[in-house]
């Protein structure tokens, strides 16, 4: 049976340090939930907090309605898999799968319907006599996966499961198992620093940072309509410029430095006029212009990518936020009319549809309708 | 706020065990040995005068000089020896290589004191070389004393030091050494300033071993040292020295030798620290060739000192099967000497076995889950586990054997004379062994393996058993297996402990030469040396490996 996990206000501490400050999230009943963030940012502790390894200093994890916090990590149903597979390398592939059957006193005949049925899911039956140590990763990965979902877990706990594996086998692997989350139906938490997986993988995400929750939201919105700052840079590129509202009557506007304005659409009602913003342009969000119908700036590096041209863009600094590593202009090969040279002066005007907009201190975004928790 | 909880589970149940067990076994005795060092023979109140009695006769002090010297020579030559020769079996080819280390490893683990005899029998006073010199008029130099003490033990502990050096040299990444050649070092000057640094650590740590090992012989010095006295020597003859009430002296210069080991091995753990770092090695160091009269001359000196130290085993095998008449050798083969000791010494065959392999069995279970609780369950209490652990390590055999006696000589505690005492020794002292390889292969072993055990419904307690005990045990066994080779060797506590009924082999072999009966003290201890070897063999097979590390 697949549970709703709650997570309300849970707090880690290792001696004075706080890892996790007081969490509150919801994930609901047979969905595909994404942990998201930079490393460190506690995201495998909150998973370790909910599978039973790691002790909850204070707050509550339900699964439904009975509380986990003191139910010993053995008899949670959980089945989790692991950033080093952990396969026990002194059983065979059909022993590994078997073994929480074993534990659980399922029939022999069961027991082997079983087995055989999640092998042929994640396609190891021809390996199962083998010894896992004579088994690719990408193998190992899926009896990893095969013993964790055997078991009718009420929830499927995964710590970076395909960190391990190249490029071509991650994207691969990637599919397999949303497909076998699809099909079994069972609540799953996935953690991850590759924001293309998450992106790719879940039904929700939740972006984490310094042990706290910065956007849940489904994978489109955390792209296109970040909730703060550091959502719009860390998943993506976001070219951040300083600027401010102008309201005049029912119609509104962000004047960049450079005092060109921009008329926009969908600004929340917090936006006031004369207030200070950061506005987030997405690279893909520009298009060349001619002088005078947007922000002027220099292109000094082009990088050729097939489908894309990146150019690199310099902006007078006043213009800017501070401490961006590149501001970055990419054109699509497909509708690009005109390509740039390095040295050449430019003018370019971001899509008032696309764009952020967001507080000075990039806390919150001033758009209609986003919300920290979709 | 749940944490901190206390469980009433296995651990914490195995966590008061073991702390029991050295409690009563290791610290009671210990202390009780302190405490009866200072209080006077015959008015039984607190006093130095113990110690004073020791500093103030040369007869006595002259002994922790003798000790002391013997010890650093032996130190000192060991790691030359060791040095050198892990340094050119690393680094050259050498033909019949993995029989020069099956036989460095052999004269490693063979009995101590056999290596004192048989040295006896062949340059002592009566010996093969002398009386063959004696011929032509030829004085051989004595092998009494200082000498054959330096002999004999630097020829059975530079083992040591060439496994442990061996073992860092093939940890030495080859790139480490291109960089140093790239950068224009080549030659003695990228021994000195590369690869030594580098061992050193390692170095230090087998210097320790070797230290303590020579500090606390007592076979070899009570055959071979005759008027060179030794402090385990002098303690074991002051302590069954009936006439007055001796034990509170002795008591005092057990205390003595610990102070003093205890001392170095602090200091060792000092230096140690402040140079440690982890090597792990991509790439080893390719083997070459060295050609020519180097080459003759390389392999001339290996095979030399591989026979030096083997000779002491072949001596003894070959004598066991001469015709004997008393005390001598007379000409003929047989097999009486054997026919004697099954006749007359088959329970110290017996009791060795059955002593050491029990011992072995609870050296397993306190190995495996000490180590478990230590490596994985780290806490105040299991740091202190861990602390106690290493004492044996400082504690010289016979001074534990004295600490034992005295501890649980009277009611409730009556265990002198009984095989328990025995066994208790030998688990106290062979214990470290196992838990280092124990850990050793616990920490090469990932935590989510065990995580994902109990992930999948299984306990802790039966996750133990059925995951992390299975993976653990091939590391666990050649622990074990040192473990039992050194136990069924062990004299310096049995010695003390012995009884007639509780007689081991290597109390047998001691006391059969001591009587001067050379063909059964021969044939006991070919049955040792060939135990040992089979032992070894087993080992080699379990492990999977060509080398044995301690």
């Amino acid at each position: 049976m697949s549970v709703a996990i709650h997570i309300d206000n849970v707090i880690k501490r290792y001696g004075n340090l706080t890892i996790i400050p007081g969490l509150t999230e919801e994930v609901h009943n047979g969905e595909f939930f994404t942990l998201l963030g930079p490393s460190g940012c506690g995201k495998t502790t909150l998973l370790r907090m909910i599978a039973g390894f790691n002790s909850i200093e204070s707050g509550e994890i339900r699964f439904n309605d009975q509380c986990i916090n003191d139910l010993p990590a053995h008899r949670r149903n959980i089945g989790m898999v692991f950033q080093s597979y952990a396969i026990f390398p002194h059983l065979t592939v059909r022993e590994n799968v078997e073994y929480g059957l074993k534990l659980r006193k399922i029939p022999r005949d069961e027991m082997k319907k079983k087995t055989d049925r999640i092998l042929d899911v994640v396609q190891i039956t021809e390996y199962q006599d083998r010894l896992p140590e004579r088994l690719s990763g990408g193998q190992q990965q899926r009896v990893a996966l095969a013993r964790a979902i055997v078991i009718h877990p009420s929830v499927l706990l995964m710590d970076e499961p395909l960190s391990n594996l190249d490029a071509k086998l991650r994207i691969e692997m990637r599919s397999a198992i949303r497909e076998v989350q699809k099909q079994v139906g069972i609540t799953t938490i996935y953690v991850t620093h590759d924001q293309e997986e998450a992106l790719s993988i879940s039904d929700r995400i939740a972006v984490m940072k310094k042990g706290e929750i910065q956007q849940t939201a489904r994978p489109h919105t955390i792209y296109t309509r970040p909730y703060n700052v550091f959502v719009a840079t860390f998943i993506g590129h976001s070219n951040l410029f300083r600027g401010r509202i102008t309201r005049t009557g029912s119609s509104a506007a962000v004047v960049f430095n450079d005092g060109w304005t921009l008329p926009m659409q969908g600004l929340s009602s917090e936006a006031a006029d004369g207030q200070e913003v950061i506005i987030a342009v997405r690279p893909e969000e520009f298009s060349i212009q001619p002088a005078g119908q947007g922000i002027t700036c220099q292109v000094h590096s082009q990088v050729f990518l097939g489908k894309y041209i990146n150019y690199g863009l310099t902006f007078p600094s006043e213009m800017l936020v501070e401490g961006q590593a590149a501001i970055e202009y990419s054109q699509d090969l497909g509708h690009a009319e005109q390509i740039l040279s390095v040295g050449d002066t430019v003018t370019l005007r971001p899509n008032p549809a696309k764009i952020n907009v967001f507080s000075a201190d990039g806390s919150h975004s001033l758009m209609e309708g986003v919300v920290r928790n979709e | 706020m749940n944490k901190t909880r206390f469980r009433w589970d296995f651990w914490s149940g195995i966590t008061l065990l073991s702390i029991a067990v050295f409690a009563l076994f290791l610290i009671y005795p210990l202390f009780s040995l302190f405490l009866s060092a200072f209080q006077d023979p015959t008015t039984g109140s607190w006093s130095m005068a113990n110690f004073a009695h020791f500093f103030e006769r040369k007869y006595y002090y002259q002994s922790m000089i003798n000790s002391f010297s013997v010890t650093t020579c032996v130190t000192l030559l060991a790691c030359i020896i060791g040095t050198a020769l892990a340094y050119f079996m690393t680094l050259y080819r050498i033909h019949g290589r993995s029989i020069v280390e099956i036989c460095i490893v052999i004269s490693l683990l063979s009995p101590p004191f056999i290596g004192a005899y048989s040295w006896i029998l062949i340059g002592g006073r009566n010996g093969y070389i002398t009386r063959f010199l004696a011929q032509y008029g030829i004085d051989f130099p004595s092998i009494y004393g200082f000498a054959g003490i330096l002999l004999v033990l630097t020829l059975k502990l530079y083992p040591f030091i060439y496994l442990y050096v061996a073992g860092a040299m093939k940890n030495i990444d080859s790139a480490l050494i291109e960089a140093a050649e790239s950068l224009g070092c080549s030659g003695m000057r990228k021994v000195v300033t590369v690869i030594l640094p580098l061992i050193l650590p390692t170095l230090l740590a087998g210097a320790l071993m070797v230290f303590m090992n020579a500090m606390a012989d007592f076979g070899t010095p009570m055959l071979i040292g005759e008027g060179f006295n030794v402090m385990p020597v002098m303690i074991y003859s002051e302590f069954i020295n009936e006439v007055g009430d001796q034990a509170n002296f002795a008591a005092a210069m057990a205390a003595i030798m610990v102070l003093i080991t205890s001392t170095i091995f602090m200091l060792q753990k000092y230096v140690v620290n402040r140079k440690s770092f982890t090597m792990s090695s991509l790439r080893p160091m390719q083997t070459g060739a060295m050609h020519g009269v180097k080459n003759v001359i390389l392999h001339a000196s290996i095979y030399f000192l591989v026979a030096l130290s083997m000779i002491p085993q072949l001596v003894v095998i070959y004598t066991s099967f001469l015709n004997t008449s008393g005390s001598i050798f007379v000409d003929g083969y047989s097999l009486d000497s054997y026919r004697t000791i099954f006749e007359s010494l088959g329970t110290a065959i017996s009791n060795t076995y059955l002593f050491s392999t029990t011992a072995m069995l609870i050296i397993i279970f306190l190995g495996m889950t000490i180590a478990y609780l230590t490596t994985r369950k780290k806490s105040w209490l299991t740091e202190i586990i861990d602390t106690l652990s290493m004492f044996p390590y400082i504690i010289p055999g016979s001074v534990l054997g004295i600490t034992l006696l005295l501890a649980f000589n009277e009611e409730p505690l009556l265990l002198s004379g009984t095989a328990i005492i025995i066994i208790i020794s030998l688990v106290i002292r062979r214990l470290p062994y196992t838990l280092r390889s124990s850990s050793a292969i616990l920490y090469q072993l990932s935590p989510s393996m065990e995580e994902a055990s109990i992930s999948l419904g299984a306990s802790p307690l039966r996750t133990f058993f059925k995951i992390t005990a299975v993976m653990m045990l091939p590391g666990v066994m050649s622990g074990a297996i040192i473990s039992w080779i050194t136990a069924i060797n062990e004299l310096s506590s049995s010695i003390i402990l012995f009884t007639g009924a509780t007689k081991t082999m290597s109390v047998a072999i001691y006391t059969e030469v001591i009587r001067a009966s050379y063909g059964t003290a021969a044939a006991l201890s070919t049955i040792l040396t060939l135990t040992t070897i089979t032992a070894m063999v087993l080992f080699f097979k379990i492990s999977g490996r060509r080398d044995v590390t301690l």
